[in-house]
């Protein structure tokens, strides 16, 4: 029984820190931009496909694919910011959402166009095996103490960039007031671009992750972990890094339990269930910033 | 209050461009040269055929009822609207095409006349966001903390507090920018803009809100920032008691367009600027 829910505890951790990493995507962009990029799920997915070609068609190393998936991730989070969503950066937010889903389907159909529809199997890019806890009772396989280390390192990382470098400060200066930002001499489109790049290149990250623990990679791989990352990130407090990390971690966590304890089909329904109850009672999400009016 | 009293008036001389200069200032090339300068937002012209020259340490102030367009001048000049019509020249550039941050780095720095500090962010980080154009590492070197990271980061340390210093502020470096009393966030944005280097410094309303005494410290403070950096300032104020205290040249706008320019003297006994602000006398006839 201890045992049991001591698996789920940290299967559920696991998942949660692929959740958090892509929350962190989705909250850094709604911070700076004050937008929500529903584009994002589907660049994990094209990051997953970068990887899964590069060690399995050419052979490259994991190490190389997964740089090589950053990288085009990378890039692709510039060049969609930049032909998609900077022309309407004075448009009103239900524009840029609506394209927003618009770059969504663009970019799960050109992989539907690319690699077809029939899944792929994707070889994890951390050798298989485990570590044994509690003399053998638990193990703990690679790919879950690699995500979770990889979710504390990519927190650690962005806490020291926002806190202690020039461009994390402008990216904490344009969340607040853009204009201001401008006229100290900041420049925004640059900063909001930087901030695409590195959203982009956690969701490459996350993509690799995830599909070393979930194995079948397709077009759509990337919209239900997006969605709920989402989900993770307004669970948290949209725009705050440590809520996008707590919110990732309990919805994974809670979304194991919920198919261990309740019933497999229904896990969906208690994590949203969860955050619809969170929502009530803290319309913030749980570390996110009391909004107070002007007077 | 003594450097109030010894103030001298400054001598005003007139230059080509139908302004005047200090006459310290005459034979350096001005800091800013506006002519023709005009915006319209639609069918409303909110300025219009708006010229002046300030001279390169001169205190300048930009007064007029209220709606007359004074902060829309000064959103012209750092670019926040791009004129309809007219040039500026900044240190004898043109800044046509240039957008808001170029205009930054070309030398213009501002405060708002609702303060818009970056609040979460500490009153340390606020200037040092000034100081960004002036500092350069690389990304990573910042992130992994690499000796050339610490060794700017000293640096800019030492100028924000530094520049603290002189209002002294240095005490406050650690405190959240939101949660600082009024008037220290006043002066916060005025360190902060400074801290953006700029030679000339615009700022909007800098007294709003303020007791007496605490506008004669600002008074004390602007004069401070010209002597020491040496740059000139445009000021929007109402407080008449600044304004004729400390700006050497005074332009008077109306309705978007300059009604009046001159000394402080010649303002308070122009007849159109007393008009403006108190309405007209019987008419003749």
């Amino acid at each position: 029984m201890l045992l049991g829910f001591l698996n789920n505890l940290i299967n559920g951790i696991s998942l949660g820190s692929i959740y958090a990493i892509i929350a962190l995507g989705y909250t850094m962009v709604y911070g700076i931009a004050k937008m929500l990029n529903f584009a994002h799920g589907d660049v994990i997915m094209v990051g997953a496909y970068v990887c899964f070609f590069a060690t399995g068609s050419f052979g490259l190393p994991p190490v190389v694919g997964v740089l090589l998936a950053m990288v085009v991730c990378t890039v692709l989070g510039v060049v969609i910011e930049r032909l998609a969503y900077k022309p309407l950066r004075q448009a009103p937010s239900l524009a840029v959402l609506i394209t927003a889903i618009g770059v969504s389907y663009f970019l799960q159909n050109m992989a539907l166009q690319l690699w077809g529809s029939d899944p792929k199997s994707f070889r994890s890019v951390v050798p298989t095996g485990s570590v044994s806890l509690l003399g053998g009772q638990i193990s703990v396989s690679y790919v879950t103490l690699v995500t979770v280390l990889a979710c504390v390192i990519i927190m650690i990382a962005l806490t020291a960039f926002t806190g202690n470098t020039k461009l994390g400060k402008a990216m904490r200066a344009c969340s607040e007031d853009k204009g201001a930002a401008q006229l100290m001499g900041i420049d925004v489109n640059f900063t909001i671009s930087m901030t695409f790049a590195i959203g982009s290149a956690l969701a490459a990250i996350a993509g690799v992750l995830l599909c070393s623990t979930y194995p079948t990679l397709m077009p759509t791989t990337g919209s239900m972990p997006g969605i709920k990352a989402f989900t993770a990130a307004v669970f948290g407090g949209i725009g705050s890094i440590p809520g996008a990390l707590l919110g990732g971690i309990l919805l994974g966590v809670i979304e194991i339990f919920g198919k261990a304890y309740i019933s497999t089909q229904l896990s969906d329904a208690v994590v949203f269930a969860v955050l619809i109850v969170v929502l009530l009672v803290k319309p913030t999400g749980l570390l996110g910033k009391k909004i107070s009016e002007k007077v | 209050m003594s450097r109030l009293e010894k103030r001298q008036v400054t001598k005003m001389v007139p230059v080509p461009s139908h302004s005047i200069v200090p006459e310290r200032d005459v034979d350096k090339a001005p800091i800013l040269e506006c002519s023709h300068l005009g915006i319209d937002f639609g069918g409303l012209t909110a300025v219009n055929d708006f010229n002046l020259t300030v001279g390169r340490t001169e205190i300048a102030g930009l007064i007029g009822p209220n709606g007359a367009g004074k902060t829309t001048v000064f959103n012209l000049l750092t670019k926040v609207y791009q004129p309809t019509r007219g040039t500026i020249l900044i240190d004898g550039k043109d800044t046509h095409g240039m957008n808001t941050v170029q205009v930054n780095r070309a030398g213009i720095a501002r405060t708002f006349q609702n303060i818009r500090l970056f609040d979460k962010l500490s009153v340390e980080d606020n200037v040092k966001i000034g100081l960004h154009n002036q500092i350069r590492y690389p990304m990573w070197s910042g992130v992994f903390r690499m000796p050339g990271y610490w060794k700017k980061e000293k640096l800019a340390h030492e100028s924000a507090m530094e520049l603290l210093h002189l209002f002294d502020m240095e005490g406050l470096a650690n405190h959240q920018a939101g949660s600082l009393p009024y008037g220290a966030q006043r002066r916060l944005e005025i360190v902060r803009a400074l801290a953006t280097n700029p030679s000339l410094l615009l700022l909007d309303e800098p007294a709003a809100g303020m007791n007496p005494s605490e506008t004669a410290d600002l008074m004390e403070n602007i004069l401070k920032i010209r002597d020491t950096f040496q740059i000139a300032i445009m000021l929007i104020e109402h407080d008449m008691n600044l304004v004729m205290g400390i700006c050497e040249g005074i332009c008077v706008l109306n309705f978007g367009q300059v009604i009046a320019k001159g000394t402080p003297e010649e303002i308070q006994n122009n007849p159109r600027v007393i008009e403006a602000y108190l309405g007209s006398q019987k008419k003749e006839g």
